[in-house]
C-alpha cells in the first residue's frame, strides 16, 4: 500500500527489507538479467561467468528444452528444433509470419487462435512459449544468485513494439512465473542506465539498434524526470538483416543456390555474423564456407565491402529519426548527445552515420549490449520500494495512435501516438442504420488511413442498443492505456447505459484461461508445497498491509478521519491481526480485502492530500525565491 | 460487418475520456485543470511554472509509485495521473487551451458548424494552399517550406494575442471572436500538418 507508506517529510521512515527485483532484457539475440545490489546495478553472469544468454532455445522429445549457449551450438545441426530470434514472432498472426518467415529457418503451424506455433520434436510451441523458457532460465539464474525469490522484474520491450507485441511478452513473464512489475521501452531504459550516472539534463537521443528492431527515442531529462517526447522505429530490422545480406554476398561468392537447406543457411548465417563482428575491429576478415556437398569457399571480406552492403539498412533507420524529431518539435542542433544502444551499433559505419546525423559524439560508455538490462534493474529497484524517497520519474509514450474502423474501412484515431502515458480518451459515435441494436468495434494501431494498413488488435461486439433512428444512439468508446502501454477499451450506449468492455487481448495472444493451463500443468505434482507458500505470501502480505496502515493512521488518521470512520478501520485492522495468526491463507486474504475495503475513502483523501501537498509544497519554495 | 457506425462529433482526436462521472470516482471532481496545476485561469500560462508542476503532480501520483499497492490505489493513481496527462496537455497547447477556457465559461465550441465569413483569411488560406502544392515544383523546396512555415507562424502569433484580448475581456462578443480565432488557428494546424508531412517525404525521398 504504497500511498499509506508516503511519510512526512523529516519524519523517519520505518526501516524495511531489501526485496529482491531484477531487469530483463529479452532480446532477438541475446537477453540478460541486471540487478540492483549495495545500491550498484550489474548483470549477473551465470556459473560459467557469461552474462549474455543466447536467446536460442531447443526443444528435443521428451526432455525439457535447453535454453542458451548448448542450444546456439546445436543450431546448424538440428535447425528445426532449435528456436532462434524468437522475439521477431512475438504478437505476430500466422499471415504476418508468413510475410517475413521465408527467412526463418522452422516449420509453423496454425494454432487454435491464429497464433503460429512451431512445430518441433519437443512438440508444437508458440512464440511465447519459447519466450517464457527463456525468462525462466534468467529466473533461475537470478534466484540463484541473489539468494532469494525474485519480488518482481521489470522486463524490456522495443518502444516501437505495438499492444500485441506488449501483452505476448507479459504473457511470457506470467507463463515464466515472473511477477511483471512492467514492461519497460528499452531506450528508456538506457536512458536511466546513462542518466543516473550522470545527472544530465537536456535533449537526448537514444538509438537502439538491436538483433531484430530498432528504435530511436527523445528524451527530456529534468532533475530526474525522464520525459519521453517522442518515439518511432522499425520492429523488423536489425543487425540479423547486417548477417542476411552478408550471408545473401556469400552465397553469390561461393555459388550456392537460392534453395539452401535449413543447415546450410544457418551455416551461412553464423559465417556471416562472425565477419561482421570481426569488421568492428579489423578492416578485412577471411571467410570459409562449406558447401552441401562438403566443398569449400574461402575468400576475404573488407570493410568498406561490408559497408557497401550495410549502407542501405543503415539509412533506413535514419527516416525514423527524423519523424522523431519531427514528432518531438525537437531540431536536430537541440540534441546535446545521442545514446548507441544493441550489440549492432558496435559496427563502425552506424556509429560514424549516426554522429554525422545528430552532429553529436555517440556516448558507448556502457557497454551497449548490457544497458538497456541495468536500465531495467534500477527501475525494478524502485518499482518494488527499496528506494522510497529515489526522485526518479519515467513519463513514457505509446509509439503508435490507437483508433476505430469506421465506415469504409477507415481508420478514426482515438489516441494519438506519443501520448504520454497513462492516458485515457473517449470517442462518441452513433448508428449508420434506423433500428440499428449491434455494433461491431475494431481495434486497430497504426498511423495509416485504411484500416486493412494497420494493425488489427481486436474486435467486440456492444448489443442490445435500443432500437433509434439512424444517428440517435450515443455511443461512447472509452480507450485506457495503462503504464506499461496495454489498453482497454470500454464501450458504452449513453441513452440506456448499456456497457461492454474488454481487455484488448489481440487476435494472436494467449487467452488467459490458457495461460493459467500452462501454468497449472507446471505446478501440478507441488499442490501441497503451493499451500504453505500461498500461507507465507498472504502473511507477508498481511503484515505490510498493517505496518504501512498503522505508520499511515499514526501521521494523519486524526485530521483525516471521524470516529466512526476510524473505529471501522480498526476492527478491520483486529481481524486481519487475527486472520494473520491463524493458518488459512483465504482468510488471510478476507481479511486483507475487508481492511482495503474499510479504509478505501481514507485512501482516496490521503491521495488528495499528496495532490495538494506536492503543489502547495511548490508555491511556499517559489515564494522563498521571489 | 465492417464499421457500421459513424463519428458523433469530428474533432482533432478523442475527448478527455470521462472518469468524473459514472462508476469512474476520482477525487474531486469538480477542481478544474487550472486548480490541478495551481495556476491561475488564464488564456496566458507561465509554461515553466506548468512543466514544474506537472513533474511534481506526476512524482506524487504516478503508477511507478503504486505498482505494489492495492487494486484501489493503483487504480486511483492511474486515473490521476490520467487525468494530470491530459490537463498538462490541454494546458500546454494554446489551442486546446482556448477551447478549454470556452468550455469553462460555458460556451459550447463546435467546429463542425462553425464557419468564418472572413474574406481576408480565406483568401489567404487559399494562397497558402497554393504555395504549398507548388513547392515540389520549386527550385529549393526546403526553403519554400520555410517561407510557408514562417508565415503560419506569424499568423499564429497574431492569433494568439487576439485570443489573448478576447479572454482577458471575456463578454459574449469576446468569446464569439475566440471561438472564430480558435477554428482560424484550426486550419493553420492542419497546415502545418501538411507542410511537416510534405517535408517528411521530401526528405525521405532524398534519403
Amino acid at each position: 500500500m504504497a500511498l499509506l507508506q508516503i511519510s512526512e517529510p523529516g519524519q523517519a521512515t520505518a526501516p524495511h527489507e531489501h526485496r529482491l527485483a531484477a531487469g530483463i532484457d529479452l532480446g532477438t539475440t541475446n537477453s540478460l538479467v541486471a540487478s540492483v545490489r549495495s545500491g550498484v546495478a550489474e548483470t549477473l553472469p551465470d556459473e560459467a561467468g557469461e552474462h549474455l544468454l543466447p536467446s536460442v532455445v531447443r526443444y528435443a522429445a521428451h526432455e525439457s528444452p535447453v535454453v542458451g549457449r548448448e542450444a546456439l551450438a546445436a543450431a546448424v545441426d538440428d535447425p528445426l528444433n532449435t528456436i532462434a530470434s524468437v522475439k521477431r514472432l512475438m504478437g505476430r498472426g500466422v499471415a504476418d509470419v508468413k510475410r517475413t518467415g521465408s527467412r526463418l529457418p522452422y516449420e509453423f503451424v496454425a494454432g487454435s487462435s491464429g497464433m503460429p506455433l512451431l512445430h518441433t520434436a519437443g512438440g508444437d510451441v508458440s512464440p511465447v512459449e519459447v519466450s517464457a523458457a527463456i525468462l525462466g532460465q534468467l529466473k533461475q539464474r537470478a534466484e540463484a544468485t541473489l539468494g532469494g525469490e525474485l519480488q518482481g522484474v521489470v522486463i524490456t520491450v522495443p518502444a516501437y513494439f505495438d499492444e500485441a507485441q506488449r501483452q505476448a511478452t507479459k504473457d511470457a513473464g506470467r507463463l515464466a512465473g515472473l511477477n511483471v512489475l512492467r514492461l519497460l521501452n528499452e531506450p528508456t531504459a538506457a536512458a536511466v542506465a546513462y542518466g543516473l550516472d550522470q545527472g544530465s539534463e537536456g535533449v537526448i537521443a537514444i538509438y537502439d539498434l538491436g538483433g531484430g528492431t530498432f528504435d530511436i527515442s527523445i528524451l527530456r531529462l529534468n532533475k530526474g524526470v525522464f520525459e519521453v517526447l517522442s518515439t518511432a522505429g522499425d520492429t523488423a530490422l536489425g543487425g540479423d538483416d547486417m548477417d542476411h545480406l552478408v550471408a545473401g554476398w556469400l552465397m553469390q561468392q561461393a555459388a550456392i543456390e537460392d534453395d539452401a537447406g535449413h543447415s546450410q543457411m544457418r551455416h551461412l548465417l553464423q559465417q556471416a555474423r562472425a565477419a561482421k563482428e570481426a569488421l568492428s575491429g579489423a578492416v578485412s576478415t577471411g571467410i570459409t564456407v562449406t558447401r552441401a556437398d562438403g566443398t569449400t569457399w574461402s575468400g576475404n571480406l573488407t570493410r568498406a565491402q561490408f559497408e557497401e552492403l550495410a549502407t542501405p539498412l543503415v539509412e533506413k533507420t535514419l527516416a525514423p529519426c527524423r519523424r522523431a524529431l519531427r514528432d518531438a518539435g525537437i531540431r536536430v542542433q537541440e540534441v546535446q548527445a545521442v545514446v548507441m544502444v544493441g550489440g549492432s551499433t558496435r559496427v563502425p559505419l552506424v556509429r560514424e552515420r549516426v554522429a554525422r546525423f545528430f552532429a553529436a559524439e555517440p556516448m558507448v560508455d556502457i557497454d551497449p549490449d548490457r544497458v538497456v538490462a541495468v536500465g531495467a534493474a534500477i527501475q525494478a529497484d524502485m518499482l518494488v520500494g527499496n528506494k522510497p524517497d529515489d526522485e526518479m520519474l519515467l513519463l513514457d509514450v505509446i509509439p503508435l495512435s490507437l483508433g476505430l474502423e469506421t465506415m469504409g474501412g477507415l481508420t478514426e484515431k482515438v489516441i494519438p501516438r506519443n501520448a504520454t502515458i497513462p492516458t485515457a480518451r473517449a470517442q462518441e459515435f452513433t448508428t449508420f442504420k434506423d433500428g440499428q441494436t449491434a455494433m461491431s468495434l475494431h481495434v486497430v494501431q497504426g498511423e495509416r488511413e485504411l484500416v486493412d494498413d494497420c494493425r488489427s488488435l481486436a474486435r467486440f461486439e456492444l448489443r442490445d442498443i435500443p432500437p433509434m433512428v439512424a444517428g440517435a444512439a450515443r455511443i461512447r468508446v472509452t480507450f485506457q492505456v495503462d503504464a506499461d502501454g496495454l489498453l482497454n477499451v470500454t464501450a458504452e450506449e449513453q441513452t440506456r447505459g448499456v456497457k461492454s468492455s474488454i481487455e484488448v487481448k489481440p487476435s494472436y495472444g494467449l487467452s488467459d484461461s490458457e495461460i493459467e493451463a500452462m501454468l497449472k500443468a507446471s505446478l501440478a505434482h507441488a499442490e501441497d508445497d503451493r499451500d504453505a507458500r500461498r500461507l507465507r505470501e498472504e502473511q507477508v502480505e498481511a503484515d505490510r498491509v498493517l505496518e504501512a496502515l498503522h505508520a499511515a493512521l499514526a501521521a494523519d488518521g486524526e485530521q483525516l478521519l471521524d470516529a466512526d470512520e476510524r473505529a471501522a478501520i480498526d476492527a478491520a485492522a483486529r481481524a486481519l491481526e487475527e486472520a494473520r495468526n491463524g493458518t488459512e491463507y483465504r482468510a488471510i486474504k478476507q481479511a486483507i480485502e475487508a481492511v482495503e475495503r474499510a479504509s478505501s475513502a481514507y485512501v482516496e483523501r490521503r491521495m488528495n492530500t499528496t495532490i495538494r501537498k506536492a503543489m502547495a509544497g511548490h508555491r511556499v519554495d517559489e515564494f522563498k525565491s521571489s | 460487418m465492417r464499421g457500421e457506425f459513424q463519428r458523433l462529433m469530428p474533432a482533432a482526436c478523442g475527448q478527455p475520456a470521462d472518469f468524473l462521472s459514472g462508476s469512474y470516482m476520482a477525487a474531486d471532481s469538480s477542481t478544474t485543470h487550472f486548480e490541478l496545476f495551481g495556476l491561475p485561469q488564464s488564456f496566458e500560462v507561465d509554461l515553466g511554472l506548468l512543466d514544474t508542476h506537472y513533474r511534481e503532480l506526476q512524482r506524487a501520483v504516478h503508477p511507478d509509485r503504486f505498482v505494489t499497492a492495492s487494486d484501489q490505489e493503483r487504480r486511483l493513481s492511474m486515473q490521476q495521473a490520467t487525468q494530470i496527462n491530459e490537463g498538462y496537455q490541454t494546458l500546454r497547447d494554446p489551442l486546446k487551451r482556448g477551447r478549454y477556457l470556452l468550455e469553462l465559461s460555458g460556451y459550447r465550441f463546435d467546429d463542425q458548424h462553425h464557419t468564418t465569413s472572413d474574406a481576408v483569411f480565406l483568401m489567404e488560406q487559399m494562397e497558402l494552399r497554393e504555395a504549398l502544392a507548388e513547392v515540389r515544383e520549386a527550385d529549393d523546396p526546403f526553403g519554400s517550406l520555410e517561407v510557408i512555415m514562417d508565415r503560419i507562424a506569424r499568423d499564429i502569433v497574431a492569433l494568439l494575442m487576439q485570443l489573448q484580448d478576447n479572454f482577458t475581456v471575456a463578454d459574449s462578443h469576446s468569446l464569439e471572436a475566440a471561438a472564430e480565432a480558435l477554428m482560424k488557428m484550426q486550419f493553420f494546424r492542419r497546415l502545418q500538418e501538411e507542410v511537416m508531412d510534405l517535408e517528411a517525404d521530401l526528405e525521405d525521398e532524398l534519403a
